[in-house]
């Protein structure tokens, strides 16, 4: 983040919570990151840690049983928590984007895909249609779709799933927004078109100054595209810094788990590893650290919850007994 | 797409002809007609002359026969009662019963559509409760204690509309039509709206359970993302896909609605086919029976073969396969 400039994105304290019949899941429970412009943040963690209901929070998209219950959320400096639907809706998918996890699932199966790129221009824009319609093409060509005329026409089910993301990306891109939160876009896709994606995502924030949340399982993707990472477990960040320092000194205990023992530039490229013990389920989580009933360093005082540590070096850890303490200490 | 529409049309004839043989042996087992339509003081011979013209005293096989060859040169046979053509009596009155059905089909779709989309956007409020509650009744009150209810209400105690008949009528493209009128417009909604209610109650269970899935979709998530409003959310994401198993169903049941208006007919002293079959059922008027039953049978087959082309139509998931087969 440009130093002294206001950061896109700043997210402080985020809780959003399920009020199910069976109980309240926090699903986040404590997250707080930011993104400057032309920067990138990878939020990291297994499944069920919280990325993807982040992310809707963010986007005001969290349904009933779940609600933002606390926190803040600050969009250029206003606060999106409060915000009303229409003024919400007004930046959604104009100022902040978000490319969904499944992209089987996220076009409309009965609409064609001009109907789908073009109602997302004249949603925020008083353009013709036909504009809309070479800014629906133009994008297309923008994230790898050759003949994009055939493909405007077609509907969703005739594509494979990573020509289908690409779409979704290309629908994200339509409006230039600011910030663009992309979960696990590239999953679904082969290694080479994942690569060419990074590559135009990378080129994107460089250029337009656009700030990309990218949500991931795979530290791969991440080493080599983030400038920051924000570790989330149990609907927590747990650890956050740039990626040099997270990658190679890990402080917290889930972190150096996940990467392993040994600090290695050649660790990129490595999957997260499986760390032993079981994700706690969300609901009615017992106080203390959530890691604890895994965690190695665990002590008594683990019992109760750790709140984030600012280090000098501008990183961030949440947790009693962080791996570098021993060396301190 | 033209070889499942010939199939089609291959079956339903088979279909068509072991019917009518039921149809032709089994009201024959049920009765004379010779019993009912011979009056009191005929004499024997007059009798013996009567059944001889209407050829009822050759064995049925034979009759049958006959019947066979004249239904494909386009003869179904002369109605015992009125002595006219029985194909000319249903068709003069098809019109009657097609209009009352698809009155009833309009209302079923332009009121139970939205009040299900309600229903399913909003599962809790109360509103939709009173809905969801409504629409039971709507499935298990009998349309003929609704249609009498109806009558009572509306045409004898608050006299605000007529209770029998087609009223004034109009000539649209060659057939005669009520809603045009003013008088006919208040003839026919009453039996429309009796013969729409177990519709509407269906339509409105399916938009409900179609809302209430389609809305937790991801596309739908994806949609909002986009910055849609909620009016396009609704009425395009939404709505376009549960107009599938909607139309799938209301396709099907406009058969029913034709064939079963019987009751609704019978109540209101409508005019139409179903009225002519239950009134030929009591006289054994066995070649309008039979040919009634012939010509819902073919509207069936039509209605079904329009409702998949529409189902391809809204479902650009059918076509493809279409394409591969
Ligand atoms: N509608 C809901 N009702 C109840 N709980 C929910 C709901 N949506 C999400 N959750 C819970 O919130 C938690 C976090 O879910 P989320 O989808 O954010 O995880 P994630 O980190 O994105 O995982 P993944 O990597 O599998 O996508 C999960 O434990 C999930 O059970
Ligand atoms: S707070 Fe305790 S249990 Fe939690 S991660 Fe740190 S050492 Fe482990
Ligand atoms: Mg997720």
């Amino acid at each position: 983040m440009n130093a002294g400039k206001q950061p896109t994105l700043e997210v402080e304290d985020l809780r959003t919570h399920f009020f199910t019949k069976a109980g309240v899941v926090k699903a986040v429970d404590g997250v707080s990151f930011a993104v400057g412009q032309g920067e990138v943040l990878g939020l990291v963690g297994e499944s069920g840690s919280g990325k993807s209901v982040t992310g809707f929070s963010i986007l005001g998209l969290v349904d009933p049983p779940g609600r933002v219950v606390g926190g803040r959320i600050l969009f250029k400096g206003e606060d999106l928590v409060p915000l009303g639907e229409d003024r919400m809706r007004a930046l959604r998918g104009s100022r902040i984007a978000m490319i969904f996890q499944d992209p089987m699932m996220t076009l409309n199966p009965v609409l064609r895909v001009d109907t789908q790129m073009i109602e997302a221009i004249l949603a925020h824009r008083k353009v013709s249609k036909a504009a809309a319609y070479d800014r629906a093409r133009e994008t297309l060509m923008r994230v790898g779709i050759a003949s994009p005329d055939e493909r405007l026409r077609s509907y969703p089910h005739q594509f494979s799933g990573g020509m289908r993301q690409r779409v979704a990306i290309a629908i994200a891109l339509l409006n230039e927004p600011d910030l663009i939160i992309a979960d696990e876009p590239t999953t679904a896709l082969d290694v080479t078109i994942q690569a060419q994606i990074l590559y135009e995502a990378q080129k994107l924030c460089r250029e337009t100054g656009t700030a990309l949340i990218w949500i991931t399982h795979d530290l791969t993707v991440v080493a080599g595209l983030a400038d920051r990472i924000c570790v989330m477990y149990a609907g927590r960040d747990v650890e956050q810094g740039t990626v040099d320092q997270v990658l190679d000194h890990p402080l917290h205990p889930y972190t150096h788990g996940l990467i392993g023992s040994v600090p290695s530039r050649n660790r990129r490229g490595a999957r997260l590893q499986q760390i032993p013990g079981m994700t706690p389920s969300l609901l009615n989580l017992a106080p203390g650290c959530a890691f604890r009933s895994r965690c190695p360093r665990a002590t008594d005082r683990c019992e109760a919850e750790p709140t984030v540590t600012m280090r000098g070096d501008g990183r961030r850890v949440r947790c009693f007994n962080p791996v570098d303490a021993d060396v301190s200490a | 797409m033209s070889v499942f529409i010939i199939r089609r049309l291959l079956q339903s004839l088979g279909v068509i002809f072991v019917m009518s043989m039921i149809v032709f042996f089994g009201v024959n087992v049920v009765g004379n007609p010779v019993d009912i339509l011979a009056s009191d003081d005929m004499t024997q011979e007059q009798i013996q002359a009567f059944v001889a013209r209407l050829g009822l005293d050759r064995p049925i096989y034979e009759q049958y026969w006959y019947f066979v060859l004249n239904a494909l040169r386009g003869d179904l046979g002369n109605s015992f009662v009125f002595a006219e053509p029985a194909l000319k009596l249903i068709l003069q009155r098809l019109p009657a019963t097609l209009e009352l059905a698809l009155a009833s089909m309009f209302l079923s779709v332009v009121i139970g559509i939205p009040l299900g989309i309600y229903a399913g956007l909003r599962p809790e409020a109360r509103s939709s409760k009173v809905i969801m509650a409504s629409s039971i009744l709507g499935f298990s009150l009998p349309t003929f204690w609704v249609g009498l209810m109806f009558i009572m209400v509306f045409a004898v105690m608050l006299g605000w509309l007529p209770s029998t008949g087609r009223g004034d009528t109009t000539e649209l493209l060659g057939i005669q039509v009520s809603f045009l009128t003013w008088d006919g417009l208040q003839h026919l909604l009453l039996p429309a709206i009796n013969l729409a209610l177990f519709k509407m109650s269906l339509v409105i269970r399916l938009a409900r359970a179609g809302t209430r899935e389609v809305a937790l979709q991801d596309y739908v998530k994806f949609a909002r993302a986009k910055g849609l409003s909620a009016r396009r959310v609704v009425l395009v994401h939404i709505m376009k896909n549960i107009m599938i198993p909607v139309v799938t169903v209301l396709g099907l049941e406009l058969g029913g609605v034709i064939a079963f208006s019987v009751v609704t007919e019978t109540v209101f002293a409508w005019p139409g086919i179903g009225k002519l079959l239950i009134d030929s059922i009591q006289l054994l008027d066995r070649p309008v029976v039979v040919a009634y039953l012939i010509i819902t049978v073919l509207m069936f087959i039509l209605i079904n073969l329009v409702v998949d082309i529409l189902y391809s139509v809204l479902d650009p998931r059918v076509r493809l396969k279409d394409v591969k087969s």
